[in-house]
């Protein structure tokens, strides 16, 4: 794995920026934690969150569809339609607890995933 | 400040969110005994456990919410004494800490009457998750039931008899009338018809002398002498607050029971508070949730308050008290625990439920009588429908009442009484409505003054409602309930909620219509036409030419409906697929766990054996748990994403094709064998059944849609529960439309007899274009016409006689979508593109979910449960 260490972040490649559908998300592996990336295309963003809802422990969060919540990117779970923040984790809809995000960053067409050294 | 709060009920609960979203951080250590084995769970709605909802889903807070926010939480871990001399408490489990105040919120428990026989088995209370376990074990082996106790408790427990099947129960009361600290004798008597046409057996006047049986309960014996038979008993007689550890405390505790308390719910020990239903006020225990919930709101604002005054702040306070003023630096002298200036005052016990599916509500006095007091009554036997208001002398105050049957107005009344609101001229309008006058009854939620109490569990006001709507821009539900938190308690108010946001929304000058969401300003019906002028073929585009932000969760699978609707295109081409809803995506339902169904189509029902053998293998070979659903085929549970591309190709090289289980799209045309092998059948229904299904396979519609051919009247395919349903008839078919199973079940109406093959699927064309075009989404054909201005008739003349002059053009956008169908599928797994996208993992396409586990069932698996 390509790894690179920054101010106690450690960046790792998760995949090519094709690989992701365009406003969409798809499940990266890191060790054994599942994180959901998501291609914010409409505006040009992206986001990664834990893959896990904390609603009812489903790893699904990746299969969600995401949009905005006036100017708020979000991400709704397949399965109750719980929806999150992909800024903040905050959960919009409800009391659900919130979601752990990630920073991303593209180089060229690699997709990095920033986690916090811990 | 540290304090401990002695059970974990719903209003133990309730005091720790209030006290956390008062308290500046960190200025309180919470630590929470409980009793019961689960953090506090919503016992209000405890009988949905029946109707399906999980322990889980009846917490209030699941128990990392407690940890999030910094409190101690000890489950399944009662306190035994506490030293107020030394100022700790003693846990069951051993665990002995100190506080500086103590909550007491220990609530009640079951009133149980001394009868003779009550050990015996087959004997409940109701009033915890694990009295209903108990009970739904038992209920497997009884026959009949009874409850003892026809009051608001006693009536609930009824219908929990009925959930388990129990459906010849009766209920034992003892005073004359049913819920008697409610309603009156005639209301009683009205409420006790109702309940009887449901099967229950009331008895009133009744006094349980024995209870019979030879170790578990065979029989009840009553004081007249006479005897039923039954098999289980719940004994709902009423409340006992749990007082035993305060008393064991020399805390003062009243004769019937319930700790003592003064107005800011201090028992007779100052550091000690007692809140909810184990508390006694001036005589009072309030066996209701939503003043538990505004005691525990006293106390958490004079705790705060106090904390303000405490030693540990004092320095910084006093700092900067010295160059402030004086009466702030007076305030430090003495400060007492309980600070604050809040205090309770005795609270509105108006209830309103709904009992096995009758209304019943009580509100303000439903009972005051006298000289002063005029009482206006409605009632209508045969509907049964009872409504008392009581009113002042003057015609001017409502005082109070009793609504059964029907409790619309109760949210209007209640809060006209609160408010004193002055009544119309002719006061029984508030009950009948307006008959032909102008005004609205002049109850309108308008003529509310904006302190009313709207939501009485979160104490929220009419204005706060207001202020939500103008400046919160709050403009749905959700959002007010996030804002600020009304109804979200018993939610009996949620519809006042709805229509104050609605008369708020339309004073300032909004239009309020069915607009998919923040992103769309339309309706789907207005959507649908703007897509097919523009001629718009991907989400991205209709939002940009139409809509507005991102898109959402809301606006996307209508958006992908209506495109797949119009242009029969493939559902997951041109970036369309991320627009999909989540089954769609994938094209297979997810299912709890994160594995997905696979529902291969079989038309009619009917499957060669070589068919059934591959179903067979290829389920054998990815480990699939398999069933037979209702609708006639089989359904594969169980599949990993990964699995699905592979699962398919192996079916669709059988001959199988894509079910369209996961899509709102058709699902099954249901048919019985008809007259190829059956006696009575009068036409081959199943070659019918096969040449429907086929045609109108992978259309997609504003919700899912089914169909049944029956080969003669006795209805074999149920067809009449579908939304379009054939019957075959001596000289064709009977064609009927709108039905609808599921929660409303609603049956067919019939739209046109006795035609033959190609007039009955013109006829189905075109009703199903009518409906594509027009209904709201997630809208069932039957709820559909529901809501069509001239009902069956206005439908009959569009799809029969034309009246719309659309036939020809619809029956030809039919034949368009029809000539297209090409399974998804299969176009799926033959694009690697799409195809990719089956694989959980990105960055490791060859790893399935490894979250996922499965156990072992009956010779299958089934998923683990939720947690
Ligand atoms: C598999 C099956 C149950 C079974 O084991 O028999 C089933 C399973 C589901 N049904 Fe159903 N329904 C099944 C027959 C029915 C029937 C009976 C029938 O079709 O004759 C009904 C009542 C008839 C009707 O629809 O009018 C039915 C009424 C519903 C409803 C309520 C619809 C309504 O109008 O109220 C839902 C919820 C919804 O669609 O929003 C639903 C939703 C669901 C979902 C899709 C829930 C979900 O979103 O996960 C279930 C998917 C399970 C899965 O993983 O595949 N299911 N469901 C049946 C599949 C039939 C098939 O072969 O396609
Ligand atoms: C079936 C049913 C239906 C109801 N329907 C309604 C309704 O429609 N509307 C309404 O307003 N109200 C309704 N109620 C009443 C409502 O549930 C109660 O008013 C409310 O639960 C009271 O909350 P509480 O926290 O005071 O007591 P509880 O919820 O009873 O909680 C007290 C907790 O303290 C625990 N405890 C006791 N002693 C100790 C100890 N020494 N140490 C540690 N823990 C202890 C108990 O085990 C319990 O878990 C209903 C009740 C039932 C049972
Ligand atoms: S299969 Fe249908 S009825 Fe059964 S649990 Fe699922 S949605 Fe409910
Ligand atoms: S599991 Fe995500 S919303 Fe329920």
């Amino acid at each position: 794995m390509l790894a690179t260490i920054e101010k106690n972040i450690t960046w790792f490649l998760a995949c090519k920026t094709h690989d992701v559908p365009t406003n969409g998300g798809v499940c990266v592996k890191y060790n054994d934690d599942q994180i959901a990336l998501f291609h914010f295309a409409r505006r040009g963003e992206w986001y990664a969150t834990q893959n896990e809802c904390p609603h009812r422990q489903q790893m699904a969060l990746s299969r969600g569809m995401i949009g905005s919540q006036s100017e708020e990117p979000k991400v709704a779970c397949p399965f109750h339609k719980k929806t999150f923040s992909l800024k903040t984790g905050e959960c919009l809809t409800g009391d659900e607890c919130s979601i752990k995000t990630y920073e991303v960053k593209v180089e060229g067409n690699n997709v990095f995933i920033g986690v916090a050294q811990s | 400040m540290k304090i401990i709060v002695v059970g974990n009920g719903m209003v133990s609960y309730k005091f720790c969110e209030k006290l956390i979203a008062k308290a500046a951080t960190n200025s309180f250590e919470i630590i929470v005994f409980g009793e019961e084995i689960r953090p506090a769970y919503d016992r209000v709605h405890l009988s949905e456990f029946f109707s399906g909802k999980s322990a889980d889903d009846l917490l209030m807070a699941p128990a990392t919410w407690y940890a999030d926010n910094n409190i101690v939480l000890h489950t399944g871990d009662p306190i035994q004494q506490i030293d107020r001399s030394n100022k700790t408490v003693h846990s069951f489990k051993g665990i002995t800490t100190s506080y500086d105040v103590l909550i007491l919120a220990t609530g009640s428990s079951a009133f149980v009457p001394p009868i003779p026989g009550v050990e015996k088995d087959g004997v409940f209370i109701y009033r915890t998750i694990e009295d209903l376990e108990m009970m739904t074990a038992y209920a497997k082996k009884a026959k009949t039931g009874a409850v003892i106790g026809g009051g608001l408790l006693g009536l609930e427990a009824a219908k929990a008899m009925i959930d388990l099947g129990i459906t010849d129960t009766h209920v034992i009361e003892f005073a004359p009338r049913l819920m008697p600290r409610q309603i009156d004798e005639a209301g009683s008597n009205i409420l006790k018809a109702k309940l009887q046409t449901l099967g229950l057996k009331i008895h009133t006047s009744k006094n349980t002398a024995e209870i019979l049986g030879n170790g578990c309960i065979s029989g009840m014996l009553f004081s007249d002498d006479t005897k039923i038979e039954v098999d289980m008993l719940v004994i709902s007689a009423g409340i006992k607050p749990r007082d035993e550890l305060a008393k064991l405390s020399g805390l003062e505790v009243g004769t019937r029971g319930g700790i003592v308390v003064n107005n800011k719910l201090q028992t007779t020990d100052p550091d000690i508070y007692a809140i909810g239903e184990c508390a006694l006020f001036e005589g009072m225990v309030y066996g209701l949730v939503a003043p538990g919930y505004e005691m525990a709101n006293v106390v958490a604002s004079n705790l705060v308050e106090a904390s303000l005054n405490l030693p540990i702040h004092r320095e910084t306070l006093e700092e900067s008290a010295s160059s402030i003023n004086l009466s702030e630096k007076e305030a430090l002298q003495d400060p007492p625990l309980g600070g604050g200036g809040a205090c309770f005052s005795p609270y509105d016990m108006s209830t309103k439920l709904k009992l096995i599916g009758v209304d019943v509500a009580s509100f303000g006095d439903p009972f005051v009588a006298g000289d002063n007091v005029r009482s206006v009554v409605f009632e209508d036997t045969m509907k049964g429908i009872y409504k008392r208001i009581n009113i002042s002398g003057d015609g001017k105050q409502l005082l109070g009442g009793i609504l059964i049957g029907d409790a619309e107005q109760y949210n209007m009344l209640l809060q006209t009484v609160k408010n004193k609101v002055v009544l119309p001229p002719n006061p029984e309008d508030v009950i009948l409505g307006s008959r032909g006058g102008e005004s609205d009854g002049g109850a309108g939620v308008l003529s509310l003054p904006d302190e009313a109490i709207v939501c009485s569990c979160e104490s929220v006001t009419k204005g706060m409602i207001c202020g939500a709507v103008t400046e919160g821009g709050c403009e749905t539900i959700d959002a007010i309930k996030k804002c600020n938190k009304a109804g979200t308690g018993c939610g009996g108010c949620v519809p006042m909620v709805k229509d104050i946001m609605l008369h708020t929304m339309k004073a300032q000058g909004k239009y309020v219509r069915n607009v998919l969401c923040e992103h769309f300003n339309y309706s789907r019906q207005e959507l649908f036409d703007l897509v097919k002028i523009h001629e718009l073929k991907t989400y991205d585009e209709v939002l940009d030419k139409l809509g507005s932000g991102d898109g959402c969760e809301l606006c996307k699978p209508p958006v992908s409906s209506i495109l797949a609707s119009l242009w029969g295109e493939m559902i997951l081409k041109k970036g369309n697929d991320t627009a999909q809803d989540s089954n769609d995506r994938f094209l297979a339902n997810i299912q709890k766990g994160g594995t997905y169904s696979v529902v291969p189509r079989i038309p009619g029902g009917e499957i060669t054996p070589d068919k059934l053998i591959v179903i067979g293998q290829v389920a054998k070979q990815y480990n699939l748990y398999t069933k037979i659903t209702g609708g006639q085929r089989i359904d594969m549970f169980g599949a990993h994403l990964n699995d699905l591309p592979a699962i398919w190709e192996q079916l669709i090289n059988a001959g199988f094709e894509s079910g369209h289980a996961y899509g709102k799209s058709l699902r099954t045309v249901k048919s019985c064998v008809g007259s190829t092998w059956c006696r009575f059948g009068l036409h081959d229904s199943v070659s019918y059944a096969i040449r429907i299904e086929e045609r109108y396979r992978g259309l997609r519609s504003p919700h899912k849609l089914k169909g049944g051919v029956s080969g003669c009247i006795r209805e074999c395919a149920e067809a009449k529960s579908k939304d379009f349903g054939i019957i075959a008839t001596e000289k064709g078919w009977n064609l009927y439309v709108c039905g609808n199973g599921g929660s409303k079940p609603q049956h067919a109406l019939l739209l046109a007899t006795d035609l033959d093959d190609e007039t009955c699927i013109q006829y189905i064309d075109r009703f199903l274009m009518f409906y594509i075009k027009t209904a709201d989404t997630l809208t069932r054909t039957a709820t559909w016409l529901n809501k069509m201005e001239g009902g069956m008739d206005y439908l009959r003349n569009v799809v029969v006689n034309d009246s719309l002059g659309m036939s020809q053009q619809w029956e030809a956008e039919m034949q368009v979508l029809v000539d297209c169908y090409k399974c998804e599928w299969k176009e799926a797994i033959e694009n690697p593109e799409i195809r990719k996208r089956f694989n959980h993992f990105v960055n490791a396409p060859e790893v399935k979910d490894p979250t996922v586990v499965f156990e072992d069932m009956r010779e299958q698996k089934k998923v683990k449960d939720w947690k």
